[in-house]
């Protein structure tokens, strides 16, 4: 009897094997990376415990992690919806600085009277951001359309651009007696958290969690329904799939280029808000430890859908924690690495499936 | 500001970028958009680097870099060619890959000293005027080898038979396929070159043009610049070192404009408030996205400037393109 591998193109996915696959690959992310740092004489289980501690320990870190996850969330819905027009956003790390930066441009020129009522500032603080992310996103947007100008390379280099352009902000004109940051923003520009009510609820003492979590909820709601009920959605898909499909049906496709990623840095822009409003306080520099690129894989891992980017984010959210305090300081950014690229090959069992054939002969 | 030295200090760090932009013509021209050159050059400027100083040779760092770059390019070549994953993610997951290995491989390496690569003088060429100082003196030899590498390798890949073969693999694989030129293997080979081109630059980097480890620092989206040379360049290895020379002396140029107290008569700005230097370092960046509309622009035009098999993968037997 001898045995024979043959590789066979599938006809249709089984339900359960794009999820398998996804968690398979990060299991043997995780693996390798423990193998890895073993190579180079550290202890994995240790960090794990420690990972496991860091993260999920208690109610306080927890906090701390989903406050790290609640930009990723966002951001990460914001790179999927523009993905999912095969238009590859990888500028989000700049969009969400300018987003921070139009955001304190209402608190720091102010643009509000300083008499307004917090919800007009943090109302405000919201659009500003929105309107400066969705200018960033708007500029490779445009550039892709009119000129088929590749929005991989603009993007990425109008990140550069844009945090230089918050540093100059930063160290000159706003900065805080020669320090590298704003001075702290008044109370009314800072958005609820949970701590705010220890008085009322004690167990909430010392628990930063935002009110930012809960514009990545609504925005995950949103960005679903787009795409379960609305013809815009219906058309940025249809383009993602398949670009001659869409243009023999008529769809404007340079104007949804362009909205798509106005929209895309809109939402990443509004992540830069909450992270000043609600954690930071001020403008200042690194406020990002690269959430823009994390989110890139978080959304690639949760195959773009919505609501599956949230848990995804949490889980990316405790490698960031984790990351600040495991030595050396780039593992986690090799963890990533090594996660997004098992996903993207584990994606070769999508499309194949291996048939194991036994064949009863006689070996001549 | 002196224009030989603008057109010295250019040339070096241009040469940088002529590299990782030939490697990634070469990758590309077989069909394999590789978008992970920055994760690859932080490799490959982090083993070049560490690698000289555990050995005490700087041509072997320069050497090793060069396999890191190629084989982590492989990772890259399994995924798309065989694995059929779209080129694009595949890139990003590089750069990510890359720049984790080198931070982590690379800890503890700032502030070492290993020994650099040398420069020295090539006589005779070296006397011309203006230029010869510029072009022939106190380069590192990798300089000198970017002058032969850029028209060794236009004349391979446009005028030699397996230059022809490379191009038909990243034009017309299918039919290529029919005249027995071995697609797979061929399209690992160039993502290969590409990758160990994109090693040596980066070691070029940390060992010769500015030396140090510096993490990410070190390369600072240079190979960013380079993916964005090749559009401009068309796909020509001229005009990716001519492009890549410019930008390095645009550079050279920025940084010296913040020295003199007046330019052309009136106040230097730079000069007056050092916080005007963000602007400066906006510049490349932004040069980069204008090269990037004309090169786009350029080949809109000429209808398919770029290899027509870019970015799709292979698959033996089904209806090709």
């Amino acid at each position: 009897m001898s045995i024979r591998f043959k590789v066979e193109k599938r006809v249709d996915v089984p339900k359960w094997l794009p999820l398998a696959t996804s968690v398979g690959s990060v299991i043997l992310a995780f693996l390798l990376g423990g193998l890895l740092f073993k190579i180079i004489g550290g202890e994995p289980l240790k960090a794990l415990k420690f990972f496991y501690r860091a993260v999920f320990g208690n109610w306080a870190v927890f906090s701390d992690t989903m406050v790290k996850a609640t930009p990723l969330i966002i951001i990460g819905i914001a790179v999927a919806i523009a993905f999912k027009m095969r238009l590859w956003n990888i500028g989000a790390e700049g969009q969400f600085y300018a987003g921070a930066f139009g955001a304190s441009l209402v608190v720091l020129v102010p643009l509000v009277p300083e008499s307004s009522p917090k919800f007009v500032v943090i109302g405000m603080m919201m659009i500003m951001g929105m309107l400066c992310g969705a200018i960033a996103g708007f500029i490779p947007g445009y550039l892709k359309a009119k000129y088929k100008v590749n929005e991989i390379i603009t993007t990425l280099m109008l990140n550069y651009i844009i945090i230089n352009w918050n540093n100059f902000w930063i160290f000159d004109q706003w900065s805080d007696r020669g320090f590298q940051m704003t001075a702290t923003f008044d109370r009314k520009a800072w958005l609820p958290r949970l701590a705010d009510y220890a008085r009322e609820i004690p167990a909430f003492s010392g628990v930063t969690l935002h009110l930012g979590v809960l514009f990545g909820i609504v925005a995950a709601v949103i960005v679903w329904w787009i795409f379960k009920h609305s013809r815009w959605g219906y058309e940025i898909k249809l383009y993602g799939d398949n670009p001659e499909a869409a243009r023999y049906a008529g769809i404007d496709i340079t104007r949804n280029i362009i909205l798509v990623m106005a929209f895309s840095g809109a939402l990443a822009g509004l992540a830069g808000m909450a992270e000043i409003s609600g954690v930071v306080h001020r403008l200042q520099e690194s406020i990002s430890p690269g959430y823009g690129f994390t989110a890139i894989i978080v959304a690639w891992l949760a195959k773009l859908e919505p609501f599956v980017i949230i848990p995804v984010s949490i889980l990316f959210a405790g490698l960031i924690v984790a990351g600040r305090e495991i030595q050396p300081s780039g593992l986690s950014f090799l963890l990533q690495g090594i996660i997004l690229f098992m996903l993207i090959s584990s994606d070769v069992l999508l499309r194949y499936k291996v048939r194991i054939i036994r064949t009863e002969q006689e070996q001549v | 500001m002196n224009f030989t030295i603008i057109l010295h200090s250019g040339i070096a760090t241009g040469t940088v970028l002529l590299f990782a932009a030939i490697g990634e013509i070469f990758a590309e021209r077989s069909g394999i958009l590789n978008l992970g050159v920055e994760g690859m050059m932080l490799l490959g400027a982090m083993a070049g680097f560490g690698i000289s100083l555990a050995t005490g040779s700087a041509w072997v760092g320069v050497l090793v870099a060069m396999l890191a770059g190629g084989v982590l390019s492989l990772a890259h070549g399994l995924v798309t060619i065989h694995f059929q994953a779209d080129q694009v993610v595949s890139g990003l997951s590089l750069t990510f890959l890359g720049t984790g290995l080198a931070l982590v491989l690379g800890e503890g390496l700032t502030g070492q000293t290993p020994p650099l690569l040398v420069d020295f003088n090539i006589p005779l060429l070296g006397a011309i005027p203006v230029l010869g100082p510029a072009l022939f003196m106190n380069h590192g030899l990798l300089v000198y080898a970017g002058y032969l590498f850029t028209p060794l390798a236009w004349f391979y890949i446009n005028k030699t038979r397996p230059g022809m073969h490379l191009r038909a693999v990243g034009e017309k694989p299918a039919a290529a396929d029919t005249l027995g030129v071995n697609v797979y293997g061929l399209r690992y080979l160039y993502t290969f070159v590409g990758g160990a081109l994109a090693g040596l630059a980066g070691a070029m980097i940390s060992l010769s043009v500015s030396p140090g480890w510096y993490s990410t620092q070190t390369t600072s989206g240079q190979g960013w610049i380079a993916i964005a040379l090749v559009i401009f360049a068309q796909w020509n290895p001229f005009r990716a070192a001519l492009g890549g020379y410019l930008f390095g002396m645009l550079r050279r140029l920025i940084l010296d404009l913040q020295g003199p107290s007046t330019l052309l008569g009136f106040a230097n700005p730079l000069y007056i408030n050092s916080n005007y230097s963000f602007f400066l370092i906006m510049t490349p960046y932004i040069l980069t996205i204008i090269a990037l509309i004309i090169g786009s622009r350029a080949v809109a035009r000429k209808k398919g400037g770029s290899p027509s098999a870019l970015g799709i993968p292979y698959i033996r037997g089904e209806r090709g393109r």
